[in-house]
């Protein structure tokens, strides 16, 4: 019996990477080939087949000692190096099963708002999915930069055709933004084929290229930059409330919940393994952190004042995604898992807000904050459910925000307190932005008749948000399972730049490049370290 | 995964306990939860019929037809069944623990919550003399307040969502006082913040509660901040966030006086302020009372309130170790103390008396507390969940009654403003005696509970003061000194409150007198209850310098200084630091001499007095009714009727800006600079290639020309550089 279900394990480990990357594309050949009004039907039960397919992963993974684990690799384009190699890991497999549960949750939600050009729609929001998985699970640099790109086209299209009135704008913008980055990456990216010299676009070989710290800053700037729009890190975050509000519901869900965990992965997958020792450099992890903490306060103020409710949550993900930031940027343990948490149930509670924010558009055909109020009287099932995702949007201890941001906030507090504590003023700030709008849409009086036919959620709707709502709780009860999945992965990450570290520490060279930040870095750290001696001198 | 299973078998004992094993303890979190789950279920069922109704232009009405739906009468049974089972189970274990002499916690542990390489945090639950004393006020208290509910309540469309509501407070208030360690603390901590929330703005179509209740959350987060700090510094010192190890660390990990710990109590009482409402953070609490009277009798006076001390005297060890941060405490606690008094003498609405009073009166707390008293401080908290509790009750009652009688003659006058009171004693004699009783209590009088507790804490404040070495001697001086007047003014905006609301002439319109009646059985029951606690509750922890004198009928009277033996575990480390730290306490007061004995008396009599005064000097007076008395008053009252303007400064120097700091980033750094960088970038790029398309003109001479040109430019650049 054990026997059989290993080997049922081993056949499924053997595939289900390619699988997840390309089921998809069967499953757009499939919506180009059905009937229109049934496009949406096939899409959706495509997708949820592959996220029951990729639920799998979720007992079969072993993080092992950290490193990628189902790795295969096939020469692709032989003469320049390029191999089409998969491989999983405890960073990336949560950015999988978050993209294949978005991805039928999204099709699902989108069924009542998209009513032109179906077979197109749905064929595009599949080839997102298989870029997207293809991102997180891609382990030479060259295929993944396919991916990254591919994932750009879709969205493109998404937003310039099924948008709002100024789609045309906010998907021209949003395609500019996003390629000025990549294209600079791929710059750096040649330039680490070229100097590793071993002419291969392997993970590993770019992990074994040997960079000098000028080198390494360099390029890490050209990578931070395509990532920092990506995620999108202040102040490069202005393209990002313009598509959200132009795009549609899907559309927005997608963005939110994976397309910007695209970034920040670039940073735990990319920039801080291949660049350690830039990663530590004390001026970039201050310039980092401030970004990061410019970001949370900075975006928290910004979405307190939006009438647009859906350009409020647009600004309360650059918040959240501060907190990734400035966790990564800690560089310790407690901090990147906390990020990787916040990545998770960011993508859970602000995909769920937009679908949220959907569905009042298709009652309504208004996102304005001031159309509403007193909608908890006509749809108490709509409130609660909204109540719920705000809250875990939040941080309420006992939803998965909480957890993400104080592991973020605990790990900052490690290395770098004063960011720590500026970042904490963000949950205040949390409140700030959340509540009032809460309170404008659901409660007050419901003095607006046209408010009065608000529908409560329909059972299709109900099918959507469920599981959104079900996982905000489990991973803010009972986040162990995630946590010790992504430990060793994690560790791997940070021991890297931890060598580096001490490299740097040695009295390399490179250590002359650090302007003052570097004292002020170390005076303060100075200054906290006498502090605990003094209380421990007694 | 904890299941269901691991919680009913007791969990998994997480070190030895010797003595005693505990009963079900988890299933004293776990009831109200399951509580929360069965009245949610109801409530939406009912909000459903509701938004039928509501989509068809109608109001449902719930008991149409003189019958009540299922939703309106099962959490009847499920809201108060389930307190009623949690409190029989922790008295239960309190009786267990009695008998075995408990010296070291014992801890439950579920499952692991938060797991990193260096951070563990499991789902656990502590069991000591101090949760017990807490849990018991929690689930006993709470179940009366339950039942009182279930009279007041009766008529209210959402009253599945209102018992729903009232079980997860209890649940998280539980979790609170019975988490293992501060991130457990935590999650009670933000969630009775979220009940609270719920419960104050319970009415949500009325704006007004809706803001109150969002300004609670808010508020409440400034101070969530703090604890979030104190808990990252504990961390970082302890690798841990656990009490057992922290608190056994502590003394061989900071110095007295040291700059961490005190940073970490300081901040743990910023996260303090804002649950319990102290200076500057209170304002929250007053707008609070927008939430159904019940639960400003559970949640803002007897318990949710009163965490903040809860986290205080459970921090003793380290706020001994830290007088800076103790005196800190005190001040805050003695000042929130004496404003609050005073603004409690300038209110009309009888449910904002109360809450100046509640803020008040945790401001005593937080003096006890501060001064080293945590058993003073935790009496007072249990004396006052009493007390207050029944003021809040019997103030239910009585707008309950005024409501009816108000709404019988279709009037729209306010049924909270005691001036358009007075004269109710007659109607509602059961409630009135209650009331007198608990005004008595609180203002301390002889021989009630409050007069046990409060002068526990203002004796402790004297006796601190005298401390040989404590540096803040003086300081504490003027604390025992302010408390003292404090305690005079408690008593006279009482007796004002019982004057306005049930003496002299009626104020109410003829026609409505006649709809006053005594609120039913199922309201007086608890109240009644409540009074005896309030008359007797405080004879558990009277020390025999009382109880031995003519206080005490010299030892005749049952009183016994039992909650100071029974909290000696928690408390003897932090009371040895201290001592050790500042000396021994002084056995006379710091000015004029006397000793503990002589100040009872001497402040029990002046209590008396002023009561005695009040009442006589105000009951003949006359009284405008709201709607006469137009003007407010002005100078010195009206600083107090105003509330000292701590709302109109915080909106000034805090709201308004960071609003307009806010507008100001989106419409300018968003709108005109980062997004006039890109746009112009864009427009750049357009020019150029506007510039560019001038050369395509598809004329072949054009051409032949720019390729001249650009051939001599080069041939130029070759020759000349």
């Amino acid at each position: 019996m054990t026997d059989s279900l290993a080997s049922i394990q081993i056949l499924y480990e053997g595939w289900i990477l390619h699988a997840l990357v390309w089921l998809p594309i069967l499953g757009l050949v499939h919506v180009m080939t059905s009937a229109g009004e049934r496009a949406k039907n096939v899409a959706f039960w495509w997708s949820a087949a592959i996220f029951v397919l990729s639920m799998g992963l979720w007992w079969t993974f072993d993080a092992g000692s950290g490193g990628f684990t189902l790795e295969s690799s096939t020469s692709w384009i032989e003469s320049w190096g390029v191999s089409y190699a998969l491989g999983l890991d405890g960073i990336s497999v949560f950015m999988v099963l978050l993209t294949t549960l978005i991805t039928p949750i999204a099709i699902l939600g989108s069924f009542e708002y998209v009513k032109t050009r179906r077979r197109a729609f749905y064929a595009l929001m599949l080839l997102l999915q298989t870029g997207v998985t293809g991102v997180f699970l891609a382990t030479d640099i060259f295929l993944f930069y396919v991916f990254f790109e591919l994932t750009l086209i879709p969205m493109y299209f998404i937003v310039g055709i099924w948008g709002g009135e100024r789609r045309i704008y906010a998907a021209v913008k949003f395609f500019l933004y996003t390629a000025v980055g990549s294209l600079l990456m791929l710059v750096a990216i040649l330039y680490i084929y070229f100097s590793s010299g071993t002419g291969s676009f392997s993970y590993g070989a770019f992990l074994a290229a040997d960079l000098t710290m000028r080198e390494q800053l360099w390029l890490f700037a050209a990578f931070a930059l395509a990532f920092g729009i990506k995620v999108p890190i202040f102040p490069l975050h202005t393209w990002l409330p313009d598509a959200h509000v132009e795009a549609p519901t899907p559309g927005s869900v997608i963005l939110a919940s994976l397309l910007l965990k695209m970034g920040t992965y670039g940073f735990l997958r990319f920039l801080l393994p291949f660049f350690p020792g830039a990663s530590q450099h004390p001026t970039v992890v201050v310039v980092m952190l401030t970004l990061g903490v410019a970001g949370i306060i900075y975006a928290a103020w910004v979405a307190a004042v939006q009438p647009d409710a859906k350009k409020l949550v647009a600004y309360t993900s650059v918040a959240h995604m501060g907190f990734v930031m400035i966790g990564v940027f800690a560089l310790t343990v407690n901090g990147l898992q906390g990020g990787l948490v916040v990545m998770i149930s960011h993508g859970v509670s602000t995909g769920a807000l937009f679908l949220l924010l959907g569905m009042m558009y298709e009652r309504r055909h208004s996102r304005l904050i001031e159309d509403f109020g007193g909608i908890g009287r006509v749809a108490p099932m709509f409130a609660t459910a909204f109540v719920i995702t705000a809250l875990a949007s939040i941080g309420l201890p006992g939803t998965s925000g909480f957890i993400g941001e104080f592991l973020a906030l605990i790990g900052t507090f490690e290395t770098h307190a004063v960011t720590a504590i500026v970042a904490a003023t963000g949950v205040i700030f949390a409140a700030y932005y959340m509540l009032p709008m809460v309170q404008r849409v659901l409660f007050n009086k419901l003095d607006k008749p046209e408010n009065r036919s608000f529908a409560d959620l329909s059972r299709r709707e109900m099918v959507v948000l469920g599981p959104l709502v079900a996982l905000m709780i489990w991973v803010g009860v009972h986040p162990t399972p995630f946590l010790e999945r992504m430990e060793p992965s994690v560790q791997v990450v940070l021991e890297r730049v931890e060598v580096a570290r001490t490299a740097a520490q040695r009295g390399a060279p490179e250590r002359m490049l650090a302007d003052p930040g570097v004292a002020e870095e170390a005076d303060s750290r100075h200054m906290t370290g006498t502090a605990d001696e003094e209380d421990q001198d007694r | 995964m904890g299941s269901v299973a691991s919680v009913l078998t007791s969990g998994v004992p997480a070190q030895d306990a010797a003595h005693w094993e505990p009963v079900l303890p988890g299933l004293i979190i776990l009831l109200p939860l399951l509580g929360f789950v069965a009245n949610s279920v109801l409530a939406l069922r009912a909000a459903g019929w509701s938004s039928a109704e509501v989509r068809a232009g109608r109001e449902w009405d719930p008991f149409a037809g003189g019958s009540r739906p299922l939703t309106h009468t099962l959490p009847t049974w499920i809201g108060p069944g389930v307190m009623l089972v949690a409190f029989v189970l922790a008295a239960w274990n309190f009786v267990g623990m009695f008998g075995a002499e408990l010296h070291e916690p014992v801890i439950r542990s579920y499952w692991s919550w938060i797991s990193t390489s260096t951070l563990q945090v499991d789902a656990a639950i502590q069991l000591d003399q101090l949760s017990m004393v807490m849990m018991l006020v929690v689930t006993g208290v709470g179940f009366l307040i339950h039942v009182f509910s279930v009279g007041y309540m009766k008529d209210d469309v959402g009253y599945p969502r209102y018992f729903a509501y009232l079980n997860l407070f209890v649940f998280f208030m539980l979790v609170l006082v019975m988490g293992a360690g501060y991130a457990m603390m935590f999650i009670g901590w933000e969630g009775v913040g979220l009940c609270s929330y719920l419960l104050i703005g319970y009415w949500f179509t009325d704006r007004e509660k809706s803001d109150a209740g969002k300004k609670a959350f808010i508020v409440n987060r400034i101070g969530d901040f703090g604890f979030l700090l104190a808990m990252f510094m504990l961390f970082q010192a302890f690798g841990t966030l656990d009490f057992v190890p922290i608190f056994a660390g502590a003394e061989g990990h900071f110095a007295v006086g040291g700059a961490t710990v005190t940073a970490i109590t300081l901040l743990l009482m910023l996260g303090a302020a804002g649950k319990s409402a102290q200076v500057p953070l209170h304002v929250w609490l007053p707008d609070a009372m927008a939430g159904p009277t019940p639960v400003s009798a559970l949640i803002h006076a007897a318990t949710m309130v009163t965490a903040g001390v809860y986290m205080v005297v459970r921090s003793g060890v380290l706020y001994a170790l830290a007088p800076t941060s103790q005196a800190v405490v005190a001040g805050v606690g003695v000042l929130t103390a004496l404003i609050a008094a005073t603004i409690a003498l300038q209110q009309n609405d009888i449910k904002k008396v109360l809450a100046y009073s509640t803020v008040s009166q945790l401001g005593f707390m937080f003096l006890g507390a501060g001064v080293g008293a945590f058993t003073a401080a935790i009496f007072h908290l249990m004396t006052h969940a009493f007390f207050k509790a029944l003021l809040f009750l019997g103030a239910g009652a009585v707008i309950h009654s005024m409501h009816h009688a108000l709404h019988k003659v279709d009037s729209h006058e306010d049924a909270q403003d005691m001036r358009n009171m007075g004269g109710l004693k007659d109607r509602m004699r059961i409630t009135w005696v209650v009331m007198w009783i608990a005004t008595l209590a609180i203002a301390g009088i002889w021989p009630l509970a409050g007069f046990f507790s409060k002068d526990e804490i203002i004796w402790y404040t004297a006796a601190w003061a005298g401390a040989e070495a404590n540096p803040f001697g003086g300081l504490y001086t003027l604390y025992w000194v302010v408390a003292l007047v404090t305690a005079m003014l408690t008593a006279f905006y009482m007796a004002r409150l019982m004057v306005m609301t049930f003496h002299g002439q009626t104020r109410l319109e003829h026609g409505a007198r006649s709809h006053l009646h005594e609120a039913p059985r199922v309201m007086t029951v608890p109240l009644i209850v409540l009074a005896v606690l309030s008359v007797f509750g405080g004879w558990v922890n009277v020390p025999p310098a009382l109880s031995e004198s003519a206080l005490g009928f010299f030892g005749a009277l049952p009183m016994t200084e039992w909650l100071h033996h029974w909290l000696e575990p928690i408390t003897h480390d932090a009371a040895a630091i201290q001592v050790a730290a500042l000396g021994e306490a002084a056995h006379d007061a710091p000015l004029l001499g006397g000793g503990e004995l002589a100040w009872a008396l001497a402040s029990t009599l002046a209590a008396a007095a002023v009561v005695a005064v009040a009442v006589r000097q105000l009951a003949p007076r006359r009284v405008l009714t709201a709607a006469a008395d137009a003007t407010p008053p002005t100078g010195l009252r009206g600083v107090l009727y105003n509330k000292w303007y701590f709302d109109e400064i915080f909106d000034r120097t805090i709201v308004q800006p960071v609003l307009a700091a806010s507008r100001w980033c989106w419409s300018f750094i968003d709108t005109v600079i980062i997004d006039g960088f890109v746009n112009s970038v864009g427009n750049f790029t357009r020019l150029a290639g506007w510039f560019g398309s001038l050369f395509q003109t598809g004329q072949a001479n054009t051409y032949a020309f720019v390729l001249t040109l650009g051939v001599l430019l080069v041939l130029g650049a070759a020759v000349f550089l």
